[in-house]
């Protein structure tokens, strides 16, 4: 009885969290304008999408932005957690950390504002005259900012995880300090790296609310490209988008969580074999 | 390495961080010229029905991820383990899918002339109430509070739930006094994760709001782009220091109440 | 030098005189506390010298010295007579088979031990070859290509060998390196390590908290407390003359008894007067009396210089460890023949079964038995009130 009660409220919530998704996917493949009426079957607003400049240009300009400020974070972010699980004085640390974690505690319109305002500021006082020329490193500063803590999150634990025996070790046996960390430590906290880089490049793909008041006007990304076309009446090709870009995340979901099932699967069978 | 390694992180720490930072605070000090002045934190007391209605919005709709959010996570975590991969897999989908695609998605299914209206052939308003925008925050930010609390009670020893009940407690008891405490941490970021993004959300109360009211969000938006800075500066540090307290007095009460359970 | 084939063993000396390692009043603190307190300390090629002591004791610190892991803040470290406190580890020809091995999980066997020569950009060919040797040193041949992890416990401490001997260290240095084996393993270990430490004929400085292990492998045994050495000696030394207490406690099992000094071999305690072998005390000197539980004869009561009642007995194998009351002090003897509990019995100690030590900070602390037998008490007590 209870366990039907689960069943049915587990139903009830995924039906509720995906019936408007599934209407929206619907209607983008509908004949007509109308996003209540289905008229019939059709490509047409993929079409017009696809007839788009400006959602190749947006796409293209998302993906370079998180690539690049995903690669900036995972860089930085890495060598700042090595420094940080290196660091010695306490209060120090706990300060570093702090600050560190402020873009992911501050709402995101916090930071937004205070980009724009500092960005404003450097418009200013470095005299330059179009904001548009520095956009593009606006934008990078901005998502590798706000990038920056969850990268940190992710290789802080593998490092303190790892310990100081492997570097010593390698220390022992004739490494230098920097041949340590690139021959002996990086490769054994990969996993916590890439998963930082992994974080970083979906979160810098899914900003809007950053980049909305960071952009100049010469660079749009797709959450930006959404924004402005749910702000005209005729929507359907924001939905053959936003359908789209359902898709891509689906299949980006399904693909890693099958690396993980045959994981533990293979793991499942070392374990039964030693049993 | 030493921990010279954190250097270039530092210096862009306070650059890109710190800097900013100082910059809104001194926006939301001086005047238009740039003199120092109190007038904007003065204004501030215009706001003050907007915050009010931004806490009680976010707070309900918080309150409504926890109420619903909760038992979802404990079905989930108490599940057959072949199937949590999935439960978790259709929880992310929506949470990776951009939240502008997800509120629209809402507003053209509730709209007045929208699918359901439409179907149904009924005539409901919904868009531009109170409740819509609740039920955009909720529908939003829900996966938010269910997974860390997946995380935390999936956690749990499998066995916690015999010891409990050979201990004395019943069902309810076992949930309230050994599952509920237990899973306090899950309970704290969620409600965290929630309750930030939702008092400051200002997309969702454009799009489900109709336009009919504005939230803290909204406000901070329409100051910047019609370029009243240090209005808009020393509302967003009023919202940023509200939420550091708040952020603040859970941890502490979190840290409390972790100290009762586990002595 | 030339082997002989008589039963009598003795410990072969294979070191030299040449000083490989020399400390010279090492002093170190951590956060104000003091982790080594005037070490002094040099070590001969080719020795097999074993740090012992408790947990806390400061026998890593000095270890991690000698690695180059650690700075002393204070004294100087020698090596082959020249200064090295501030050379990092990487330029000391100093290796280190660390506690819980720290393979490195990313390389397979043979890339591990490869590592050092790796670094060296050495030839493939040159690899190969010394790889292969190392591998039949320590009996791993075949295993090249598995990963680490999926080694026992003993197959990755012989890779942690491996690995840091093939760049020919003049020192090894082996940071409690049995200690994650079982107790099987451990002795098999032990003859193993021995083995290639004489094969090779290099120094080996070795850590550990385990007494049996220290005085069977080593020529040399450092006894460490509280941040200080406390004797030096080879193993025989070390367990029949124990220069204090906590030696005498830490090494074997003992009875440390108060005594008086009478006279140049005669000693005065447990309220007899008993001949001795030791002398230069001053008259009347208090001193520490040890008497090794195994040195102890149980006789009839009216045939035993002293005379006490048994209050425990349990049997270990091969003898009985029996705890006896005389006057209020708990002594542990060891008996192949059984006495019951309650019964009085005599026991019967030669002078050269009796040890004096002069007084130090540890007198009084070790070295009675009385803790010992009332945890016994206790046991008995719970399961005589369970069985009403």
């Amino acid at each position: 009885m209870r366990k039907y009660a689960s069943r049915i409220y587990l139903c009830i919530i995924f039906a509720i969290l995906y019936i408007p998704i599934l209407t929206l996917v619907l209607f983008s493949f509908n004949d007509s304008e109308s996003t209540a009426n289905f008229t019939g079957f059709s490509f047409e607003w993929y079409k017009k999408l696809f007839s788009d400049e400006n959602a190749f240009i947006a796409l293209r300009n998302t993906l370079i932005l998180a690539v690049s400020s995903a690669t900036l974070s995972t860089v930085i972010g890495t060598a700042a957690a090595e420094g940080i699980y290196k660091m010695k004085t306490k209060w120090f640390k706990t300060v570093v950390t702090s600050v560190t974690n402020v873009p992911m505690m501050n709402p995101d319109i916090v930071t937004g504002v205070s980009f724009m305002l500092f960005f404003a500021a450097v418009v200013g006082f470095f005299k330059i005259a179009d904001y548009d020329d520095i956009g593009f490193f606006a934008m990078l500063i901005a998502h590798t900012t706000f990038c920056l803590p969850y990268v940190i999150l992710n290789v802080l634990p593998r490092i303190s995880e790892l310990g100081n025996s492997l570097t010593e070790a390698a220390l022992d046996l004739g490494c230098t300090p920097a041949e340590a960390f690139f021959k002996v430590k990086l490769p054994n906290i990969m996993p916590g790296v890439i998963s930082g880089a992994v974080m970083a490049f979906t979160l810098s793909l899914d900003d809007f609310v950053i980049s909305y008041f960071v952009s100049p006007s010469n660079f749009q990304t797709l959450p930006l490209l959404i924004y402005s076309m749910t702000k005209k009446t005729v929507k359907p090709d924001m939905y053959a988008l936003s359908t789209l870009i359902i898709v891509t995340v689906f299949t980006l979901l399904i693909l890693s969580n099958l690396k993980n099932f045959k994981n533990t699967d293979k793991r499942k069978k070392k374990g039964g074999k030693k049993a | 390495m030493s921990s010279i390694a954190a250097a270039p992180h530092i210096f862009w720490a306070v650059l890109f961080i710190v800097l900013p930072l100082l910059i809104v605070i001194a926006y939301a000090f001086t005047n238009a010229e740039g003199i120092f002045t109190l007038d904007n934190i003065k204004a501030l007391k215009d706001y003050v029905p907007i915050f009010g209605l931004s806490i009680e919005l976010s707070v309900i709709a918080t309150f409504i991820c926890l109420l619903v959010g909760y038992p979802l996570a404990y079905i989930i975590a108490r599940s057959n383990p072949k199937h949590q991969a999935i439960y978790i897999m259709l929880l992310m989908l929506p949470m990776w899918t951009n939240l502008l695609i997800r509120t629209y998605s809402i507003m053209a299914l509730l709209d007045d002339g929208g699918f359901i209206n439409t179907i149904f052939n009924t005539s409901f308003h919904i868009v531009g109430t109170k409740g819509a925008v609740i039920f955009g925050m909720v529908y939003d930010f829900l996966p938010y509070m269910v997974l860390p609390i997946y995380t935390c009670v999936s956690k749990i020893d499998k066995h916690m739930w015999e010891v409990a009940s050979d201990l004395g407690c019943n069902t309810i008891t076992t949930l309230t006094k050994v599952i509920l405490p237990l899973s306090l941490s899950g309970i704290i970021s969620g409600v965290t994760m929630v309750f930030v993004p939702s008092i400051s959300t200002f997309y969702i109360s454009q799009k489900l709001g109709g336009g009919t009211f504005e939230l803290i969000g909204d406000t901070i938006e329409r100051q910047f782009v019609t370029g009243a800075y240090n209005v808009g500066a020393a509302i967003s540090l009023v919202m940023m220091i509200l939420i550091l307290i708040s952020l603040g007095l859970m941890n502490y009460f979190s840290e409390e109440g972790e100290g009762g359970i586990i002595p | 030098m030339k082997e002989n084939n008589n039963n009598i063993v003795k410990p072969k000396v294979t070191y030299t005189d040449t000083k490989v390692v020399d400390l010279k009043h090492i002093y170190k603190q951590y956060d104000g506390e003091t982790v080594l307190n005037d070490i002094n300390l040099y070590i001969r090629d080719k020795e097999f010298v074993t740090l012992l002591g408790p947990s806390g004791c400061g026998k890593t610190t000095t270890l991690r010295i000698i690695g180059g892991f650690e700075t002393p803040d204070e004294g100087t470290v020698l090596f082959e007579g020249k200064e090295i406190n501030d050379l990092p580890p990487n330029k000391r020809h100093i290796n280190t088979v660390f506690q819980k091995y720290a393979l490195f999980p990313h390389l397979n066997v043979y890339e591990n031990i490869a590592f050092p020569l790796r670094l060296k950009k050495k030839s493939e060919d040159e690899i190969r070859e010394r790889v292969t040797e190392m591998l039949k040193m320590v009996a791993l041949s075949g295993f090249e290509n598995k990963s680490v992890s999926t080694l026992s416990g003993g197959q990755q401490q012989r890779v942690a060998i491996a690995r840091a001997l093939i760049s020919h260290p003049r020192v090894l240095l082996l940071d409690e390196p049995l200690g994650a084996l079982d107790l099987k393993l451990r002795k098999d270990m032990q003859v193993e390590l021995k083995n290639i430490q004489q094969r090779i004929g290099i120094t080996f400085i070795y850590v550990t908290h385990d007494q049996e292990e220290a005085l069977s492998m080593s020529d040399t045994v450092v006894v460490m407390a509280d941040g200080e050495i406390q004797q030096i000696g080879t193993p025989t030394d070390i367990y029949n003359e124990p220069k204090n207490a906590f030696v005498a406690d830490f090494i074997g099992e003992s009875n440390i008894i108060d005594g008086i000094m009478l006279s140049d071999y005669s000693v005065r305690f447990a309220g007899h007067t008993f001949k001795c072998l030791d002398k230069g005390f001053d008259k009347n000197e208090q001193v520490d009396v040890v008497v090794r539980p195994e040195d102890v004869d149980v006789v009839e009561p009216e045939r035993g210089m002293l005379t006490g009642q048994v209050s425990a007995v349990s049997f270990k194998g091969v003898h009985y460890e029996i705890i006896v009351d005389i006057k209020g002090f708990k002594w542990m003897i060891q008996s192949t023949d059984y006495v019951a509990p309650e019964q009085f019995i005599g026991l019967y100690i030669e002078p050269d079964a009796i040890h004096i030590m002069k007084k130090s900070k540890y007198s009084g602390m070790f070295g009675d038995y009385s803790s010992f037998s009332d945890e016994l008490d206790q046991l008995s007590d719970v399961e005589s009130a369970e069985e009403f």
